[in-house]
């Protein structure tokens, strides 16, 4: 965009530079807000439907569409409090640091082919990095609050995002693995095609570290059955009890922005992003590269794909939150080191064991497009001053059905 | 990052008087001045917790000065394991043991000189140093176009492989980390098991100190902390 | 230790390009204000910060001097042993910052208290 600015407008580089940021940031804003809006509504309708109730009615209509609008007008009308003997700097910034945290990590979060704010090479570690740094808004809403239910709260939700940290680490390492690349695009961009070559369906053992992933993402946000952290029946609201009006809803648009950004990394990992069940632009003989209107085109149909994915794993954690009940923190820390870490460790270890046994595939010998290129091999491995072949100081090996990741 | 490091300083017009900026330079300003006002802001903070929430900034910072460098690895470790790992660590210990009467512990005003002497001599040495050499002033120029580095020869190197150039004057490629990869992460293990033990809850025959101390405070004058706890359950905590 | 040569010095680094010795800058006042705040600190938790902060100093000192992009005409760069480096520093002062908490921990179960002046008995 910013070279669109620069050649068609006459921009000076800085001024076009700006605004592209600036514009990619309030975008993400507004993903951000403006989906918490829609999940704040779509969660008590939910709610209400699966407890046999209607939700919200009354406000916009029969569905009840603006209550979310009437709450945000509501929450910023009211009266700024802040707790006698609450540190006042810690009590005021807390919100924005768990918000920041949010908001960082969808700078590496791919929406389409080149839809991504800064395509990081690091890409995966930095989004499961910056997701664990909402912790430290929690520690700091829960201790300035001045207030023993808050500590008690934010010491729990603080030790359970980051012992949850580490099977969640395992679990994102697979596709890393499979894809050859800790890039988001690159893995998503390797699933491309039809819906069998995600990394959902690609080994068994992948398909059961998806489910570990799920459950280690419901637990790093916070969310049913593993919020006893904000239980309401137990510490009032746990560490944002003290917190109202627009500092409350700054928490809860984190909660909810990295409810949608665990999602969508889900989509990206393992239900191959941006590409369809069905590949509509191949099929049509289009690409996604292409700078001309087509390619644009191709691209937001993917990034409504993502959305849409994204989506459907929010509603699924919220279905979830309203069906099974509250697990105890001694439940919670019991899933983690007793159960999903080392069941992602076995899986990991037979993921790696099948890539090694069978790279092309379980569909080995059939025809390319149902099969995958045999001994994917990663960038730098063969070129370079260090690399194999230079070492091997042979002609070039067989490299014919070689896939190469470009950097 | 790397995709403003490409406009050092391009003049489209001498009327625009932001033109020369470099987006790299007015970056790493930013991030190195967050960097240090928080590193001096530790030091001068009172409250234990608000040195901890300093330094939690001073190295965030610090994780963008390394994305800035082109470190793209080494930054998202340091957010990942220094300030979501450790720092997330040393803060519930400020957390256990910021009771009220303790928050605040000051040096004498005797200590506090002695100790900005000493700053300040390190300082001035430290700086000397890194003026001295003409080379590390400039950076080159061709270099600020050049692709982002991937994380891939980081990867080979930890497990023996240097991918990037070979030793001079050898046939063979030098020898990579992997056995000092392989010996830090026996390391943690020890140390984290270490650790476990000597944080262990132990049985005690006398009482620990700390409950000792807790019992003979009055209720009353606790501590100013919990008050609105006081408050809900009527009484005793 | 003369003063004139640091003004300019000043001077000459803002309206460069970032170089290494702006890297290094940062890294002098990082180390700075870890050791003193090692030296000025009577809580133990505050010593252990400062020493989190001379690590984090060492390291951006490492991650400049590794970096090509960074580094004058014809100069080699440390390439990836900074880098590596780096990582090995990060990956042992969080191991290292986990016995400090436990032996702080400990002391204040035993003395009521993290103030390190009262550590003044060598005793179990």
């Amino acid at each position: 965009m910013a070279d669109f600015l620069i050649n068609s407008l006459g921009l000076p580089d800085w001024l076009a530079w700006t605004v592209t940021a600036v514009v990619a940031a309030v975008l993400i804003l507004n993903v951000i807000a403006g989906g918490a809006l829609v999940f704040i509504w779509a969660e008590r309708k939910i709610a209400a439907r699966i407890q046999d109730r209607l939700g919200p009615t009354r406000t916009g209509g029969r569905f009840g569409w603006l209550q979310s609008l009437a709450d945000g007008i509501k929450l910023l009308a009211k009266e700024d409090l802040m707790p006698e003997g609450a540190d006042g700097m810690l009590f005021r910034i807390a919100p924005y640091v768990s918000f920041c945290a949010s908001f960082c990590a969808f700078i590496a979060l791919p929406f389409a082919f080149d839809f991504v704010g800064q395509r990081l090479n690091v890409g995966v570690f930095f989004v499961v990095a910056v997701l664990g740094l909402e912790v430290f808004g929690v520690i700091l809403a829960g201790y300035a609050s001045a207030s023993k239910w808050s500590l008690f709260g934010a010491m729990r939700e603080a030790a359970q995002v980051v012992s949850y940290e580490v099977p969640l680490g395992m679990c994102v390492v697979v596709p890393v693995m499979l894809a050859g690349s800790m890039d988001l695009v690159t893995i998503a961009e390797k699933q491309s095609g039809w819906f069998t070559s995600w990394y959902l369906f690609h080994d068994p053992f992948t398909f059961v570290i998806f489910w570990v992933y799920v459950t280690c993402a419901v637990a790093s946000v916070n969310r049913a059955p593993f919020d006893l952290a904000e239980a309401e029946s137990e510490l009032v609201a746990g560490f944002h009890t003290e917190y109202s009006g627009l500092r409350w809803s700054f928490f809860f648009m984190a909660e909810y922005g990295s409810m949608f950004l665990v999602s969508a990394l889900a989509a990206v990992l393992f239900l191959g992003g941006w590409n369809g069940p069905v590949p509509v632009a191949r099929l049509l003989g289009l690409s996604e590269g292409t700078g001309d209107t087509a390619g644009y085109l191709v691209r937001l149909l993917g990034c409504g794909n993502l959305l849409l994915k994204a989506t459907l794993g929010v509603l699924v954690m919220m279905w979830v939150r309203w069906t099974l009940p509250r697990l105890r923190i001694d439940q919670v820390m019991t899933t983690c080191l007793k159960y999903c870490t080392p069941i992602a460790a076995a899986m990991f270890a037979g993921a790696m064991l099948w890539q090694l046994a069978l790279p092309g595939g379980l569909l080995r010998g059939l025809p390319s497009w149902l099969s995958r290129p045999a001994g994917e091999i990663r960038e730098g491995w063969l070129e370079g001053p260090g690399g194999l072949r230079t070492r091997a100081s042979t002609g070039a090996g067989d490299s014919s059905n070689v896939a190469r990741v470009a950097p | 990052m790397t995709a403003f490091s490409g406009l050092s300083g391009q003049l489209s017009s001498p009327l625009v008087p932001l033109a020369a900026v470099d987006w790299h330079a007015a970056f790493f300003m930013l991030f190195a001045a967050l960097a240090c006002a928080c590193a001096v802001a530790v030091v001068l903070a009172d409250s234990v917790v608000r040195m901890a929430f300093y330094l939690v900034l001073s190295l965030g910072a610090t994780a963008g000065l390394f994305f800035l460098a082109g470190a793209e690895f080494v930054g998202a470790m340091q957010l990942m394991i220094y300030v979501g790992g450790t720092l997330v660590l040393l803060v519930f210990g400020v957390m256990l043991t910021a009771q009220a009467p303790f928050v605040a512990i000051k040096p004498s005003t005797g200590d506090k000189l002695l100790a900005g002497m000493v700053g300040a001599a390190l300082l001035a040495v430290l700086l000397q140093a890194a003026f001295r050499v003409e080379e590390w002033r400039r950076p080159a120029v061709a270099a600020a176009t050049a692709p982002a580095p991937t994380a891939t020869p980081l990867g080979m190197a930890l497990l023996g492989m240097r991918v990037d150039d070979p030793a001079p004057g050898s046939t063979g490629v030098r020898s990579g980390y992997l056995l000092p990869f392989e010996i830090v992460s026996v390391h943690l293990l020890v140390v984290l098991v270490g650790a476990a033990y000597l944080a262990r809850a132990k049985r005690r025959r006398t009482p620990r100190a700390i409950d000792v101390a807790a019992s003979a405070v009055p209720t009353v004058e606790r501590s100013a902390r919990p008050s609105s706890s006081a408050l809900i359950s009527g009484g005793r905590p | 230790m003369n003063q004139a040569f640091f003004l300019p010095c000043a001077a000459g680094l803002l309206s460069a390009p970032v170089g290494v010795a702006h890297y290094l800058v940062v890294g002098a006042i990082l180390f700075t204000a870890g050791v003193v705040c090692m030296v000025l600190k009577r809580n133990a938790l505050g010593v252990l910060m400062g020493i989190e902060l001379v690590l984090n100093g060492a390291n951006v000192n490492f991650v400049a001097f590794s970096s090509p992009e960074l580094r004058g005409p014809g100069a080699a760069s440390l390439g990836l042993d900074g880098q590596a480096i780096a990582l090995f520093v990060i990956l042992l002062a969080a191991a290292e910052a986990a016995v400090a908490l436990a032996i702080t921990l400990n002391f204040y179960n035993n003395h009521a208290t993290v103030d390190v002046d009262r550590a003044e008995e060598l005793k179990g």
